[in-house]
């Protein structure tokens, strides 16, 4: 008993001191420093006005988003818990897609196909002869939110996919034969059991939408600015630190609010027979109005989905020069020249990287990432797993890092770490460093429930039966966590290889990642370098994949046993 | 000899051989240089000077220019070693609060003499410049032959009805050439008269976005995004680059600038060492190296911006494409750092809310 509880300690104490060093620490150097006289001219700007306006606009386009999501998701979920149709393990991968991609990507995808001369646009124009482009979704309010529901759809799909299939059908059955009709089945003994997973999702969702950077700066437009923009706007733009600070606290003081909340919720509280391990399996869709549900959202999701990145890759594929006067003479159709140029250095930069260069790059952060994030997500959650008071106190601190403003986090980074000895200069130990404080919160998300969900009789009889703790771990716990620790290695294998902002923070321009690569590109006039930029977000989108699916694939010996 | 006394003398020797302090080739020194984002230098001169100095060089690039100089200003609080060693990039926006903060040592390069004096804003020499580029509007050429529309040859044009809706700006408080494009309308029309040009131009419907990639990619028409505003505040450069990077070989460039007096802002670029750079004797070599006319002569098809060197001479394509404006707006840099903060409130107050 003893032994045990000093494991218990050890578990703490490594990801405690992984945050205290890499997030807290910095965390707090550069709070202190800019409160301190030396930047105190900021406050003359100061006024509510500027506190409050981001703030409730923050709020307000978060509520939105979130709501948004939960419409499209929870039928899409209750669709892959509950039907087999053909294609559909493929749109659940594809469903994953949107998390990973970077938003320099994401926008220029939703450009292509929203964008005034996106294909949606142009299709518009052609069908009803129009001279100018109807839709206008870019630098407005409804692009961010469709942006947002892009992203964060497969998060609902996910969390409440996995408790649909967990429901212990027994339940239902009961309350089916005591004479409820399928309404008060679904109401009152369905819904209270898949509460606890809607409301995590929604309060993970709105977490997501509320600190939302890349999308609303690059899709928004200047009229919308959320806490984070405006952090960002404040720091780096007006220099006026001590008011980006306390934006940011107010940033991560809402942050601990909603994970305080969402860790009392997703506390079951009907007890583990309610959920069971087994997945149930899925039927096919036989009454007409099932067949009409499976079909329309499928359809749904497959716009949600695909259009934005087959609009990607099909624009990174064919040149465009249309309908204007002069230019009629340039071909239109198919081209590989924007992937055969990403090999040329056509300039003779030193800072030019071939594709392979940088794709190598991410995948080394990509992997010490899952490697850190995972080894830790794991010690973080067995942790978590117990049910003391000390746990709920705790728990808040490892999932705050999902509310850091990157920039403060960044710049924290730069002041506790600046030629620090260990870090040899610029060496770029930081990225996956900082990468893994980001996908943390996310492994613990997946790997914590997996572990509440271990009877305990299970472990109990194995160690009567004089199995000792390495091997009760191995052959009764991990068959039942592999799930999710593989979840949890593709989950920061992909975020890892997306990151831009950490990425370019703490690099030297000579190691670049693809994300860092594709802002290059686009960050040059010319339609070459804009070719570029495309072909290598399809490049990062192929990687991207590639590593999910791999993952995905892995088999550990004894997972059979269960 | 016991195995334990040959690990003994081993072990001397190896602290001895480190303790000397000439050990026969010198590893090179490594020179950090920090930078903005759109800093680039052909490989081979940089190999070149490596080799000539036995020393590696390291490029930080920190976004843009403002989160670059912000970044140095923050960490050279609390630590006696600054980042790097030496700045590229500063410009005349930025002059001002970076002096203030005290982050250079000076260094009077003996190219300076050679520098037109127009360039050199900085009397401590501090900063030193090293190349300029102008922000100017881009016009869609082919938009306006189409539509058989005049180009508009002043700043005051542009409220015209006939050029409504078709200019698109970058917000200055998140974009460099916004904020460039800004001065331009201070400079052209006064503390007093600015505001009013952009009211005239917010009912014009003028379009504002966040950035340049959005301004240029999505709502410029004559660049690949193909977007519905035929002028975009940009660089006088970027028609060059539209010729150079084109997909399939032009004759001229889609697009063109509108230099008009008045029209554009210069944008003059300087180099600095920092203060306590622990590779003092090399920084000065490198800042001797950006004077060279090697280097000189590089920046124009790496950076798309002009070399200050007189003597150094432009690349055919660039010089076809590219158009220097004769006159230009300026501000009193101190003016600029004074100010900054209140003409962005305004401007925003003025044009978006």
């Amino acid at each position: 008993m003893k032994r045990s509880k000093i494991t218990t300690w050890l578990f703490w104490l490594i990801p405690l001191v992984f945050l205290a060093v890499f997030f807290y620490q910095p965390l707090l150097n550069i709070f202190r420093l800019v409160f301190s006289d030396r930047f105190n001219q900021g406050w003359q700007f100061f006024s509510l006005e500027t506190l409050l306006r981001p703030l409730l606009f923050t709020l307000w386009q978060a509520f939105l988003s979130t709501v948004l999501t939960l419409v499209i998701g929870l039928p899409a979920a209750y669709l892959f818990a509950k039907f087999d149709f053909p294609g559909r393990k493929g749109l659940r991968a594809l469903s994953l897609l949107p998390f990973i991609l970077p938003t320099v990507v994401v926008a220029t995808a939703f450009n292509t196909l929203l964008g005034p001369r996106g294909w949606l646009n142009l299709i518009l124009m052609d069908l009803f002869n129009l001279s100018n482009p109807p839709l206008s979704l870019l630098n407005s309010l409804p692009g961010i939110l469709l942006a947002h529901v892009f992203y964060n759809t497969s998060i609902v799909i996910r969390l409440v996919e996995n408790s649909l299939t967990r429901l212990n059908p027994h339940f239902e059955e009961a309350a089916r034969a005591l004479g409820a009709n399928p309404w008060r089945v679904f109401r009152e003994v369905s819904l209270p059991l898949l509460m606890p997973s809607i409301l995590s999702a929604t309060l993970l969702v709105f977490l997501f939408d509320f600190t939302s950077f890349g999308v609303v700066l690059m899709l928004g437009g200047p009229q919308y600015a959320t806490l984070e923009v405006e952090i960002y706007n404040q720091a780096m733009n007006r220099f006026n630190l001590p008011m980006a600070s306390l934006l940011s606290i107010i940033q991560l003081a809402v942050t601990l609010l909603i994970t305080s909340l969402q860790n009392r919720i997703s506390t079951p509280r009907y007890g583990k027979a309610a959920l069971s391990a087994e997945s149930k399996t899925r039927v096919k869709a036989k009454t007409r109005l099932e067949k009409l549900y499976v079909a329309v959202s499928v359809i749904l999701l497959l716009i949600l989905f695909v259009a934005p990145i087959l609009s990607l890759v099909s624009r990174s594929l064919i040149t465009m020069e249309a309908e204007r006067g002069e230019r009629g003479e340039i071909e239109t159709g198919f081209t590989l020249r924007y992937y055969t140029e990403l090999f040329q250095n056509r300039s003779g930069s030193v800072f030019y990287a071939n594709p392979l260069a940088a794709i190598r790059n991410s995948l080394v952060f990509s992997l010490l990432t899952m490697l850190i994030a995972s080894a830790l997500g794991l010690l973080s959650a067995y942790a978590l797993a117990g049910s003391g008071r000390l746990t709920r106190f705790l728990e808040p601190l490892f999932m705050l890092p999902l509310g850091a403003s990157a920039v403060i986090l960044g710049l924290g980074f730069l002041i506790s770490f600046n030629r620090a000895v260990w870090v040899g200069g610029h060496f770029p130990i930081l990225i996956p460093i900082a990468h893994s404080l980001i996908a943390l919160p996310f492994v613990v998300r997946t790997i914590l429930p997996a572990i509440r969900s271990i009877p305990a009789s299970l472990r109990e009889a194995a160690q009567s039966m004089g199995a000792n703790p390495w091997r009760v771990f191995r052959e009764v716990d991990l068959p039942i966590l592999l799930r999710a620790i593989i979840v949890s290695l593709a989950f920061s294998f992909t975020i890892s290889l997306g990151e831009f902002g950490a990425s370019s923070f703490l690099s030297s321009a000579q190691t670049p990642t693809i994300p860092t690569l594709i802002f290059r590109y686009i960050s040059l006039p010319g339609a070459l370098n804009y070719g570029q930029a495309l072909a290598m977000s399809t490049l990062l989108l192929i990687t991207s994949t590639a590593g999910s699916l791999l993952i995905e694939k892995i088999r550990f010996p004894g997972e059979e046993l269960f | 000899m016991s195995k334990k006394t040959i690990l003994i003398l081993f072990t001397l020797f190896f602290i001895l051989a480190a303790c000397q302090p000439t050990a026969a080739p010198a590893s090179p020194q490594t020179l950090t240089v920090i930078t903005h984002d759109s800093f680039s230098v052909s490989k081979e001169l940089v190999t070149q000077f490596e080799e000539a100095n036995n020393a590696k060089l390291v490029f930080i690039q920190g976004g843009d220019t403002g989160s670059v100089l912000n970044r140095l200003i923050l960490t050279s609080v609390n630590n006696d070693l600054p980042e790097a060693d030496v700045f590229y990039g500063l410009d005349n926006t930025f002059l001002s609060r970076a002096l203030e903060h005290d982050l250079f040592e000076p260094y009077q390069a003996e190219a300076l003499a050679k520098i037109p004096t127009e360039f050199q804003l900085d009397p401590s020499s501090k900063v030193l410049p090293v190349d300029y580029g102008d922000v100017c509007i881009n016009y869609d050429k082919a938009y306006f032959k189409e539509n058989n529309l005049s180009l508009p040859t002043s700043l005051q044009d542009l409220t015209r009805p006939e050029y409504k809706g078709l200019l698109v700006v970058e917000n200055p408080a998140t974009s460099s050439p916004g904020l460039a494009f800004m001065f331009a309308t201070i400079a052209e029309f006064g503390e007093e008269g600015w505001l009013s040009w952009w009211q005239a131009m917010r009912e014009n419907q003028v379009t504002v976005v966040s950035d340049w990639e959005t301004a240029y990619y999505t709502n410029f028409s004559g660049s690949s995004g193909k977007g519905p505003q035929s002028m975009v505040v940009s660089y006088a450069s970027s028609p060059a680059a539209e010729l150079i990077y084109a997909q399939t070989e032009l004759s001229e460039s889609p697009t063109a600038s509108l230099v008009a007096p008045g029209m554009c802002w210069r944008q003059i670029e300087f180099v600095g060492i920092l203060k306590n750079s622990p590779h003092r004797e090399l920084a000065e070599k490198f800042v001797d190296f950006l004077f060279s006319k090697d280097f000189q002569e590089d920046v124009p098809m790496q950076m798309f911006v002009f070399p200050v060197l007189p003597e150094a001479v432009l690349p055919e394509d660039f010089v076809i494409a590219s158009q220097i404006p004769e006159v230009t707006g300026s501000l009193d840099p101190a003016l600029i750092a004074q100010n900054r903060d209140q003409w962005i409130n305004d401007w925003t107050e003025t044009v978006i809310n």
